[in-house]
């Protein structure tokens, strides 16, 4: 048992399959193809956007604009279908793409370069965000009927059994997998977040980390828009509202310390996929769905307390309070 | 990079540099009040209506609830804590009040609900975070959905609506009426009651802070915690006092609010969480920790309200009024950094 906790994923893992069985042994609707699928479909949004925090949390950072990014890419992405709409379709995803990669950029270059505090930054940049909504499509929404057929039917694609949402969320997986394990800017992220003293003296650039945690952050946040906008059918100001926590619930959830340097892909998806049951599947069991926020915030709460004892690390100490300050600031 | 310092010259330690000009011009709350008065100045110019007595009586209902929490979170960022469930602790009283309000109960008793449940919610976060000794920011994401999830829970989709008269009164009319006495210049301005509770907390706040020995505590503990708890300061007490003030505060606006509403859904004062942290961070309040005074605060209160109503009485809608907000928040916070690179540079 104490071996199991040890691996946080796999106690993580094995927590949500026990939690899918009891659901599936109550309503084995819920355990079909069809329902799996949409399970994932709904949360590949939540898998991208979590992972995409977890690179700017790992520096000791975080960006609480990424849901205003998101509504704000989206809402280009649909004028430019709507305005323009011969444009090739991947010309317009890439249209959201790049918005939020220069709007991440925005925060990642102050935030580097200038010292100021991710909080407060983002915090900013979210207000901007949102109302730049508003100003750019004065004040109006996009409608299904205003944006072009192609830009909406291509989240609702099915391929292999899977609509291209989950298969996007499944290849930028494996892109961070491959990039935080072996890549120098990937490794680099750990160390400055871990260490930045000693990141420093191993000549690592922080401020370069930081700019590309922020652009990493902000260019899946212009893709997820384009994804959110085309799937739902609709761009408008309130679009993911609030959502930036949720995002950051999901990275607590699977074991990304607040604190910098420690977090892991697989633990990232298992907190965002513990997110995404917990909203498809009180429906299912019948449940009034104004649990999904109570129960969400029981889950964060545990999984931090949790996290909190595996972490700790017997040391010297003087004073037995002092090691209990040796606490993450916030 | 240092240029070698000469042995003699080690020991030697210098006089405090004297004031200059500088200094003082570049003091936070000084900006603070050249932005506050170019700030009534232009809406002055721009709208006949913005300098009446009424409109701005009227304007301070829109933020003092928030400022009244405000003057809690200054603390805790002060000492590098920070609670972003309070917005979901007002609407959890705010429900504990509808449902008092609907047993009977009076205008005391409602707001004595309303802070007690603040009270309960504030203690919690305090427990979680001193007794298993988590960042605040996480247990406070947490604590957020859990506040807010039970209220929903309770609640549903309903809205509670029923409020004795004389609670709704406190919430609505002005607590000091206007008074003339004859003499244009010379009146008693009227003034709604959230906005006396927060220069009256302002006030309490600001001499507990900058004038008592528990107010040097929290600067300490917000400096440094490990050195403030070798200095014998009880550092988790002190954080968990600050996170049961500030229930208690939520609870209190959740109140005012509710008496100035009339009415309360599960969505009741959403997002206000980064509203009340960019009052603080505005009012100059160091998000590392030690920095900040309760002055700054309550004229970044007064800015943010002042610009809000004026773009208000223009006709600007409010998702716009929070752009000119978010990049003033962001310029006011880079600005002195950009001209300290740039002297920095000069120098070298």
């Amino acid at each position: 048992m104490k071996a199991l906790f040890k691996h946080r994923e796999l106690a993580l893992a094995v927590l949500l399959v026990i939690g899918v069985a009891a659901i599936g042994g109550y309503q084995p609707a819920f355990l079909e193809w069809d329902n799996i699928g949409d399970v994932l479909t709904e949360t590949s949004v939540l898998f991208m956007m979590a992972l995409a925090q977890m690179a700017v949390i790992l520096t000791r950072g975080i960006d609480l604009s990424v849901a205003a990014n998101l509504a704000l890419s989206g809402m280009i992405a649909a004028l430019v279908s709507q305005y323009h709409p011969d444009t090739p379709l991947f010309l317009m995803i890439l249209a959201g793409i790049l918005s939020g990669l220069a709007l991440g950029m925005i925060n990642g270059a102050l935030i580097a370069f200038l010292g100021i505090p991710p909080i407060v930054m983002t915090l900013g940049t979210l207000a901007v965000f949102r109302g730049m909504i508003i100003l750019i499509a004065g004040g109006d929404q996009v409608n299904a009927s205003e944006m072009g057929v192609a830009f909406q039917a291509f989240p609702k694609q099915v391929i292999l059994g899977l609509t291209t949402p989950v298969w996007i969320a499944a290849g930028v997986s494996i892109l961070f997998w491959i990039f935080l394990n072996s890549t120098r800017s990937g490794r680099g992220l750990y160390a400055v977040g871990g260490n930045p003293v000693a990141a420093r003296y191993c000549g690592i650039d922080q401020r370069k980390q930081e700019l590309i945690a922020y652009a990493i952050s902000g260019a899946v946040a212009g893709l997820c828009g384009y994804l959110w906008v085309a799937r739902y059918g609709v761009a408008y100001s309130e679009i993911a509202n609030g959502y930036e926590l949720t995002v950051i619930a999901a990275c607590v959830i699977g074991g990304v310390s607040i604190g910098g340097g420690v977090g892991t892909v697989a633990g990232t998806l298992l907190g965002a996929l513990f997110l995404g049951i917990v909203m498809t599947a009180l429906p299912v069991l019948q449940i009034s769905p104004f649990w999904q926020m109570a129960i969400s915030g029981a889950v964060i709460l545990a999984a931090v307390i949790i996290n909190a004892r595996a972490e700790r690390r017997p040391d010297k100490l003087i004073l037995p309070e002092a090691r209990r300050l040796r606490r993450i600031r916030a | 990079m240092n240029a070698p310092v000469a042995q003699e010259d080690r020991y030697v330690v210098l006089d405090a540099p004297p004031r200059r000009l500088r200094d003082i011009i570049l003091r936070w709350e000084v900006i603070l009040i050249i932005l506050l008065a170019l700030t009534i100045v232009v809406n002055t110019i721009v709208s006949p209506y913005f300098l009446d007595v009424f409109n701005l009586a009227d304007a301070t209902f829109n933020f003092s609830e928030k400022a009244i929490i405000a003057l809690a979170m200054a603390l805790l960022i002060l000492v590098r804590e920070i609670d972003l469930s309070v917005a979901a602790i007002v609407a959890l009283a705010a429900m504990s009040i509808g449902y008092a309000a609907e047993a009977g109960w009076g205008p005391l008793a409602l707001f004595a609900t309303g802070i007690g449940i603040g009270l309960c919610c504030g203690i919690f976060n305090g427990l979680v975070v001193t007794y298993f000794n988590l960042p605040s920011i996480v247990v406070t994401i947490g604590t957020m959905s859990l506040f807010r999830g039970l209220t929903q829970v309770i609640l549903g989709d309903q809205a509670k609506t029923k409020y004795p008269a004389a609670f709704l009164e406190l919430g609505q009319s002005y607590f000091i009426k206007m008074k003339e006495t004859g003499i244009a210049w010379l009146f008693i301005p009227p003034v709604p009651l959230s906005f006396l509770i927060f220069l009256v907390l302002a006030v309490l706040f600001g001499l507990m802070l900058h004038k008592t020995a528990v107010g040097r505590q929290l600067f300490a503990i917000g400096s440094n915690p490990v050195a403030a708890r070798f200095s014998g300061i009880p550092v988790d007490r002190r954080r968990f006092l600050l996170f049961a003030v500030s229930g208690i505060l939520a609870g209190l606006a959740a109140a005012l609010l509710t008496a100035r509403l009339g009415s309360m859904r599960s969505n009741i004062a959403i997002g206000w969480e980064l509203d009340i942290v960019t009052m603080v961070i505005l009012g100059g309040v160091s998000i590392a920790g030690g920095v900040g005074s309760i002055l700054g605060v309550v004229l970044a209160v007064l800015v943010l309200g002042l610009v809000t109503f004026g773009m208000s009485l223009n006709n600007i809608p409010g998702q716009v009024v929070s752009v000119y907000i978010g990049a003033l928040l962001i310029a006011v916070i880079a600005i002195p950094r950009i001209v300290e690179r740039v002297r920095l540079w000069r120098v070298r």
